[in-house]
């Protein structure tokens, strides 16, 4: 939970200290970037596009404690609207001879591209919440799959409008390491204002006690319904700059694998906080780009010496497992940052957990 | 058109037989343990490789290696990943199998590439009989007998062994059940093995049915049968079951059904109507007694 600091004046302040001290560590990491060299300076770029995923990711699941493996559904979508919205007349001729003719006509500008791919994302994170947000939270998440089903099936198969399995092409290339940064910006300061406004207040409380929280009148649905709205939103816009950082899409993309990588740097970092959420996402950014490059070969002396492949991926998912067995609150400890620890908190007694009818 | 409607029918039966016993292994599990085992697709997959390995030498070696493999990889996991966690939540067990699930993957992945493999695992069962004059594959009259005696056998094993009675305990109330002297750590593991063998089940059918064993397999059958036992109700068996087998069954009829140019979207309509029947019933067609959180 939060650590809300008692004193009146500094209280203000201190509460923001979570969000000012994260804005800080992005802009420290694009400032880095700015000065490394231009390989390193992509990684980094596409670090922080993670970051607006797993913080996409966050503000449904570290809030209302629901898993969802709906969300790189979500990136797809934003990913296909943005690229049909913003592609130059021209190449959709080439790619998608069978465009309807108002999407074939459009070439918005990207920002308008970006909006509209994070619109499209929630309006559909809107309707599949809708019947899903009524089930008990692991229905529900095994319900969320259900999304991204659908979605690579769709986005996979509707060869007038996606190119079905082949790769989209030839979009604008327009994200570097300071539109990254802001959307970074963005997702962060959306989330934590999301987090401390009435509405996470009550869905964080619900995340530790439904049945408590039913009781003192919150409504559950409700609130969980508005975090799966706006992190549809947020990773459609992950979606879009992933689109627009690599230039093409292509549906495979956005299935299992991300989904996995999503879910690992969340759980990785810690479901309960913000900081969590940013710091899992750059350490295994990090760490990943560390094994493919054990992958590839590490030259020792003269001869190289490479891992097999796949060997990241395992990596990842034993290191996810043993965070989950040995630290299950992640790197943050389910806590944000502050400017200095205060008291610990209290350890209220927990009721035992016996995962059955608590 | 008799004929037909018959064939269809056979398909729907085995095919929804199929996801049905899919389902059952892993609602055993989620009855004593409220875990959704994602890593039931690697138990799938894993008694596949035991059928690749030893099929050719012989058919009853491979099934009950495929048994084996199943079962110790189920007891296996139980007891490294699941049983320290036993007293976490429901989420922290299902981000734990989605973990386990894709370790297991990537590992195998790691080891043994991940092209799919040619088993030619049970040939003769490809050919058609005539049955009453109309031509039906002998692989699913199998499918459903196979399925049928299986189904009937766990019915038999919960209903009428102290066993049964014990995980059926267990499944309602687990700690009134330990309090009443149930051993937790001997149910748990029970399940796991039944689940083992429902697993390589699966992989035996599977297998024989399209003939490829590869790293990713059994991880669709898996998320159907998951999204069936929502529908059936998480936590009752018979409503895993029944989910299972209807989601299954809708997979083939809406193949069939569906004109060619839409067939393709059927994983569309299909959870379009799942989503319908939760709209209408989300505690699910047949809802567990004891699930609902008491305070």
């Amino acid at each position: 939970m939060m650590a809300v600091p008692k004193g009146r004046d500094e209280g203000r302040v201190a509460r923001l200290a979570p969000l000012l001290m994260l804005v800080a560590v992005v802009l420290l990491v694009a400032g880095a970037a700015e000065l490394a060299p231009a390989v390193v300076q992509r990684r980094i770029t596409q670090g922080l596009i993670n970051l607006v995923a797993v913080v996409g990711l966050y503000v449904f699941v570290g809030n209302s404690g629901v898993l969802s493996f709906g969300n790189v559904a979500f990136m797809g979508i934003g990913a296909y609207v943005s690229a049909l919205l913003t592609m130059a007349p021209a190449a959709k001729g080439v790619f998608l001879p069978d465009l309807p003719p108002f999407l074939a006509a459009a070439e918005l500008p990207v920002a308008a591209g970006a909006f509209a791919g994070g619109a499209a994302a929630a309006l559909v994170g809107a309707v599949a919440g809708f019947p899903l947000m009524r089930l008990s939270g692991i229905s529900a998440s095994i319900a969320t799959f259900a999304i991204l089903v659908v979605s690579y099936v769709v986005l996979g198969n509707w060869t007038s409008v996606t190119g079905g399995q082949n790769s989209l092409m030839g979009l604008p290339i327009y994200v570097g390491i300071w539109t990254a940064t802001v959307w970074a910006v963005v997702a962060i300061v959306i989330a934590f204002f999301h987090q401390e406004s009435r509405s996470g207040l009550l869905l964080r409380a619900s995340r530790e006690d439904e049945v408590a929280a039913a009781a003192s009148g919150v409504n559950v649905v409700w609130n969980r319904f508005l975090a799966f709205v706006i992190s549809a939103f947020l990773s459609g816009i992950a979606g879009v700059l992933l689109a627009h950082f690599l230039g093409t899409v292509r549906v495979e993309t956005f299935y299992l694998d991300l989904t996995f990588l999503i879910i690992a740097m969340l759980v990785i970092g810690g479901t309960g906080s913000l900081t969590g959420a940013v710091s899992g996402a750059l350490v295994i950014t990090a760490l990943t780009e560390l094994l493919r490059q054990i992958e590839v070969g590490v030259p020792i002396g003269t001869t190289v010496i490479a891992a097999p492949a796949g060997l990241g991926d395992a990596v990842l998912a034993l290191l996810m497992l043993a965070i989950i067995l040995f630290r299950p609150k992640g790197i943050s400890g389910g806590r944000e940052l502050a400017w200095a620890r205060g008291p610990k908190e209290l350890k209220l007694s927990q009721p035992a957990a016996d995962g059955h009818n608590s | 058109m008799i004929e037909r409607v018959l064939q269809t029918l056979v398909d729907v039966v085995s095919v929804g037989g199929l996801y049905a016993l899919t389902a059952l292994g892993i609602g055993l599990i989620f009855g004593v343990m409220r875990l959704i085992n994602f890593a039931h697709a690697q138990l799938i997959m894993m008694a596949g490789y035991a059928i690749l390995v030893l099929f050719s030498q012989s058919v009853p070696l491979a099934i009950a290696a495929a048994a084996v493999v199943a079962i110790l990889l189920a007891l296996g996991t139980e007891r490294v990943v699941f049983r320290p966690l036993r007293d976490a939540d429901p989420a922290t067990l299902l981000i734990a199998s989605f973990a386990l699930s894709f370790f297991i993957e990537k590992t195998m992945i790691m080891l043994v590439g991940s092209r799919p493999k040619g088993v030619d695992f049970l040939p003769e069962l490809a050919r058609q009989i005539e049955v009453a004059g109309v031509r039906l594959q002998l692989l699913q009259i199998v499918t459903i007998a196979v399925s049928g005696a299986l189904l009937i056998a766990t019915t038999w094993f919960l209903r009428s062994t102290k066993l049964g009675l014990e995980m059926r305990a267990a499944a309602e109330n687990f700690r009134m059940a330990q309090v009443l002297g149930v051993r937790a750590n001997r149910v748990i593991a029970v399940a796991f093995a039944m689940s083992g063998i429902l697993a390589a089940a699966v992989a035996c059918l599977f297998v024989a049915q399209t003939g490829l064993v590869q790293p990713r397999m059994g991880l669709q059958l898996v998320v159907i049968a998951f999204v069936g036992s929502v529908i059936g109700g998480l936590g009752s068996l018979p409503g895993a079951a029944l989910g299972g087998f209807l989601v299954g069954a809708a997979t083939i009829l809406l193949q069939t059904l569906l004109p060619a140019e839409l067939r393709v979207f059927r994983e569309v309509f299909l959870f379009v109507a799942v989503a319908l029947v939760l709209l209408l019933r989300p505690q699910g067609l047949i809802p567990a007694p004891g699930l609902k959180a008491r305070v």
